[in-house]
């Protein structure tokens, strides 16, 4: 029997949220925006190949930020759980916020149990048929979940992404704008502006005329909108 | 759920866990298990739907499914607006002739697999992994195939690597074949075939690969009880898909109306 000293729970919870917290601070953030046509999902990203943001189901995107193994291990989690309840009951049962929940409950559970918790923090977001059927879900490593509107960055600068896009983000806008919003606010938080072959980018297109929603912008679309800028 | 991230499909290798994450949707949904398990007997007047003919045939631009649209039970038509060939993604797709039920169950499991595998990995199969794996799930088939729900697919896609289209056969074993030209299955399959090895040639044009493909299931269904005819009255005419470059895509009801008043023109 080994012996373990008593540690309060409040220090336990402290030390493993700024261990989590240190290690998502490392990493590049995510924004995510609505726009008018579904929602955008954008990040800087070296990688052309090792995804921040992917398809989960029909009218459904994942984006993660922190350490890659572990969101990469829920993404993949999440498609099963997606597609195994589409096959069971309708394709239209299958809805975000069950996978946020899933995530919330798995995350929780690393938080309390594992030996050291996900350095991850991760948005499902769902298009809906109307904008005001959209939905994003914020889902923290400790598994807390949040409901956002309009707007929400994930990620190691989120909280000075946020205050950038609290000025800049208008309802309604089309998808180049939606874009110069996103680059613009990751540019104003990174010391160096952002490139384009750097950006990952996904959109949920409600227009799209597929059942898979799920878009990713390609370096010539997104090199294309952003030298448009005046 | 829970189950899943609390332990990672990248956990520490060893037997029993390869490294990687399992892009199988089969796989998931049955943990390795064989997908279809026979019933202790089936019995051989049990009433169960049956799809007749589909045929497959390479052309210019790539290659064009077809079937009729009857499903038989017996002695009876259980439907006349079945459909029996079905896009698997977009740039393949599945034909099946007999036991309905069933064949609607793998069509739906494939198209599901094809889907997970390219969310799991990121990556589209090959068609050669489509068509390797369509044979794998048609071998997990055969303990009921043994009972009579027998179900023969056939598999066309374009191959984007190759850049051509490419048609492949099965037999209940999950044997795989591919044709370099044409094929028809089930039980009008033998008339339909003939009309393909009279009318086929290398290079047709799309129109005339639709016309050769409504003609051969025409034959069919004047050899052929359980085979359906086109039906101008009742607006019903074979359903018919192309696969090339640019995806699947369903020929209207008009362009294969045309096409069949065209075989019938022929023929005055």
């Amino acid at each position: 029997m080994s012996f373990m000293p008593y540690v309060p729970p409040e220090q336990l919870i402290k030390d493993r949220s700024d261990y989590a917290r240190k290690g998502i601070s490392r990493g590049k953030s995510v924004v995510a925006l609505e726009y008018a046509d579904g929602i955008l999902l954008l990040a800087e990203n070296p990688s052309a190949t090792l995804h921040k943001i992917s398809e989960i189901y029909d009218r459904i995107a994942f984006a993660g930020v922190g350490k890659y193994s572990e969101f990469e291990d829920l993404r993949i989690s999440g498609v099963r759980l997606a597609d195994l309840r589409g096959y069971s009951y309708g394709r239209e049962d299958v809805k975000a916020k069950d996978i946020a929940n899933g995530y919330s409950q798995a995350l929780s559970g690393i938080f309390t149990q594992q030996m050291k918790p996900y350095e991850v923090e991760l948005l499902v977001s769902e298009v809906g048929d109307e904008p005001a059927g959209n939905e994003i879900y914020h889902v923290l490593f400790d598994g807390s979940v949040t409901d956002e509107q309009g707007f929400v960055a994930i990620g190691g600068r989120s909280d000075e992404l946020m205050e950038a896009l609290r000025g800049s983000y208008a309802e309604g806008a089309d998808l180049p704008t939606a874009v110069h919003t996103a680059v613009d606010a990751l540019s104003s938080v990174e010391e160096t502006s952002v490139v384009a072959e750097q950006l990952e980018a996904g959109v949920l297109e409600r227009s799209r005329p597929t059942r898979r929603k799920f878009r990713r912008l390609s370096d010539q679309e997104v090199l294309e909108i952003l030298p448009a800028k005046s | 759920m829970s189950d899943d991230a609390s332990s990672p499909p990248y956990g520490p290798p060893g037997p029993g866990r390869p490294i990687g994450a399992n892009p199988s949707f089969v796989d998931l949904i049955t943990g390795g298990r064989p997908v279809f398990r026979a019933p202790a007997d089936v019995p051989s007047e049990l009433a169960i739907a049956h799809g007749t003919t589909v045929l497959g045939l390479k052309y210019a631009d790539g290659v064009v499914m077809a079937g009729d649209r009857r499903a038989t039970e017996g002695y009876s038509i259980a439907d006349d607006k079945m459909d029996k060939v079905f896009p698997a993604d977009d740039l393949s797709a599945i034909s099946i002739a007999g036991a309905a039920g069933q064949a609607v169950e793998i069509v739906k499991l494939f198209q599901l697999e094809l889907e997970h595998y390219e969310k799991i990995t990121g990556d589209r199969l090959s068609l050669e992994g489509k068509a390797n794996r369509l044979g794998q799930m048609i071998r997990g088939n055969l303990p009921l195939a043994m009972q009579g729900l027998v179900v023969v697919p056939l598999f066309g896609g374009f191959d984007e690597r190759r850049a051509h289209g490419r048609l492949f056969r099965y037999d209940v074993t999950g044997g795989r074949w591919e044709e370099e030209d044409y094929h028809a299955n089930g039980s009008g399959g033998r008339p339909a075939k003939s009309t393909l090895k009279k009318r086929w040639k290398p290079g047709l044009s799309r129109d005339d690969a639709v016309k050769v493909a409504v003609e051969a299931l025409l034959d069919a269904s004047q050899e052929d009880v359980a085979t359906g005819g086109p039906d101008p009255t009742r607006g019903i005419f074979p359903l018919v898909y192309t696969i090339t470059a640019s995806g699947v895509d369903l020929v209207g009801d008009d362009d294969v109306r045309g096409a069949y008043e065209s075989v019938v023109e022929d023929r005055r």
